[in-house]
């Protein structure tokens, strides 16, 4: 990685931490545990570099450490999908 | 060449849908749908990485995503509401450590070329990547063990602590270091992996049951930093924006945490609260008179009153008397009670934890009030009604400078006509102080459980006013 595609993923590091900062500071409190679970489930986007990490043919240690990594990282993604939609159908106004 | 595009235009998609589902998870009504875009944008970043050039073979891709999904699916939908904060709690540990597992992996397929000396840059995102997933990973582990009472939920504390913590730290920065220079000795990158573990663990033990909030908020954001952090090991802009998403949120759930008990974050994650206030019980001399009431007198009192307003708290989920209490709320509002829960932020042991139990209890949401809505209705209230919160009402947050909790914003329930406390008994609050509102005359105690005293109050409220 040379410093140019550096500066350019601080880039978007910045720009990201912002529209995050603005998004979720007006979540009203009765929301705070979907939106926990949810943002939970997002972060397991580690997957996509645990897919790579397990992609090759050989049997090597850094396949296995991606498996283990695909492993987790689904069950973060699957589950904390799942709970949140669970929650979030709970989460009724007065009927009538 | 066109492959490569294809898949970076994927990501793109997949982060703008991100940031939209992200969005929409802050409003009540479009909530669901915003968690959903959210899973599609998840779905097409997982389908197109497939098309990578370095994925070869894919048997063991699928069997491990499918027993991933099926695992996950499972206890997603058996978890109970109550147990939302271990759940949430213990998969911020697996997303840290799934990032410690991809950097490590990558890590290791580049130090296994011999005589491979490592960019400056990608060994740095490496180690932070493998710290903080490391330190989200045990540190989510002790959380999920106190929060399940596997370990002493108490704050744990010995002499030097934080002196240990700066050396590990230290030690691991300079270990760090090695790594980038060295990268063909794993023993460096063996120690770094076994340091930052230990330092996750020693972050959280310090740290106290009612202090959870705080600490699952936070290791939430580290989650999304370590993914973000293994964004720049793998030059993936998707796992950034991501991962700044989720840490964004988590630091700012933190900061609300910490604003409702009126202490700093760094006075939480030194830890230990409570455990010292021991001068703060004596010193307050006389010993606290408390009013007992029965259930039955309970039942008349709500029989009488025309306006309820319910506080819930951590006690509630442990009692599970959730759908009780939403049946009392029926009962008193069928006979046209005005009937209202005062939600304070840091109830229970995640942020919203209440709100979920009594979501699902069916409670309609918009019956929830915060708690700068409602503290000024209290003094034209009948009855305030705590079921298991006790800091959270404590008057001498508000009149005692001396109080460890002095200052924390409270909910004014000894404000109402008549105060009825249900709990178990007389023990102290977590901050292991005593709650002067008990004392005081307008209140009154009902012993016991909460779900079997409520039970039995909607019982003899059954007799009072037959159907």
């Amino acid at each position: 990685m040379n410093a140019e595609s550096l500066i350019v993923l601080l880039y978007v590091l910045v720009l990201a931490s912002f529209v995050g900062f603005e998004l979720i500071s007006k979540v009203p409190p009765t929301l705070h545990t979907p939106l926990m679970s949810g943002s939970n489930a997002i972060s397991g986007i580690t997957i996509v570099g645990a897919i790579v990490a397990a992609g090759p043919e050989d049997m090597s240690v850094s396949k296995w450490l991606g498996i283990a990594a695909l492993l987790l990282a689904t069950l973060n993604v699957v589950g904390g999908y799942v709970v949140t939609d669970r929650m979030l159908q709970m989460f009724k106004k007065k009927k009538k | 060449m066109e492959r490569d595009l294809i898949i970076k235009i994927a990501y793109l998609i997949a982060s703008v849908l991100f940031i939209v589902g992200i969005k929409m998870l802050g409003k009540t009504s479009t909530a669901r749908r915003g968690n959903f875009i959210s899973a599609v944008a998840m779905l097409i970043a997982i389908l197109v990485t497939l098309l990578d050039r370095q994925v070869l073979s894919f048997t063991e891709i699928f069997v491990t995503i499918l027993v991933g999904s099926v695992i996950g699916t499972v206890i997603a939908q058996r978890v109970e509401m109550t147990s939302m904060p271990e759940m949430v709690a213990i998969f911020n540990g697996f997303g840290g450590a799934a990032s410690v597992l991809v950097a490590t992996s990558e890590y290791w397929r580049m130090a296994h070329d011999a005589g491979y000396s490592m960019e400056v840059v990608v060994g740095v995102t490496i180690v932070i990547s493998v710290i903080i997933g490391c330190v989200t990973l045990t540190g989510s582990l002790v959380a999920f063990g106190k929060l399940k009472g596997l370990i002493n939920g108490r704050a744990i504390m010995f002499t030097g602590q934080h002196a240990l913590n700066a050396i590990l730290f230290l030690g691991a920065l300079a270990l760090s270091v090695l790594v980038v220079l060295e990268p063909n000795v794993e023993l460096w990158m063996m120690g770094v992996l076994f340091i930052a573990l230990l330092l996750g663990v020693l972050v959280v033990i310090p740290i106290g049951g009612a202090d959870m909030p705080v600490v699952i908020s936070l290791l939430n954001s580290y989650s999304g930093i370590a993914a973000c952090a293994t964004g720049f090991v793998l030059n993936n802009q998707v796992l950034i924006i991501a991962g700044a998403l989720v840490g964004a949120s988590g630091i700012i759930l933190t900061q609300i945490m910490c604003k409702a008990m009126n202490r700093s974050l760094v006075n939480v994650l030194l830890g230990g609260f409570g455990q010292t206030g021991s001068a703060a019980t004596t010193d307050g001399g006389e010993e606290i008179v408390v009013k007992e009431v029965g259930v039955e007198e309970t039942a008349m009192l709500f029989d009488s009153a025309s306006s309820v307003i319910i506080v819930p708290g951590y006690g509630m989920a442990v009692a599970q008397a959730q759908h009780i209490v939403r049946e009392l709320s029926d009962m008193l509002e069928r006979r046209g009670t005005s009937v209202k829960f005062a939600i304070h932020p840091v109830a229970g042991r995640m942020p919203g934890h209440m709100n979920v139990l009594l979501a699902e209890a069916n409670v309609p949401y918009d019956k929830l009030i915060e708690m700068d809505q409602i503290n000024d209705e209290f003094a034209n209230t009948d009855i305030a009604l705590i079921i298991g919160a006790n800091d959270v009402v404590n008057p001498a947050a508000r009149t005692n400078p001396g109080s460890p909790i002095y200052g924390m914003p409270v909910l004014n329930a000894d404000k109402a006509r008549t105060v009825i406390v249900c709990k178990r008994g007389m023990s102290a609050g977590y901050a292991g102080i005593e709650n002067e509102l008990f004392g005081y005359p307008n209140c009154l105690m009902l012993f016991g459980d909460a779900k079997s005293s409520m039970t039995k109050v909607v019982g003899e409220l059954k007799e009072l006013m037959p159907a």
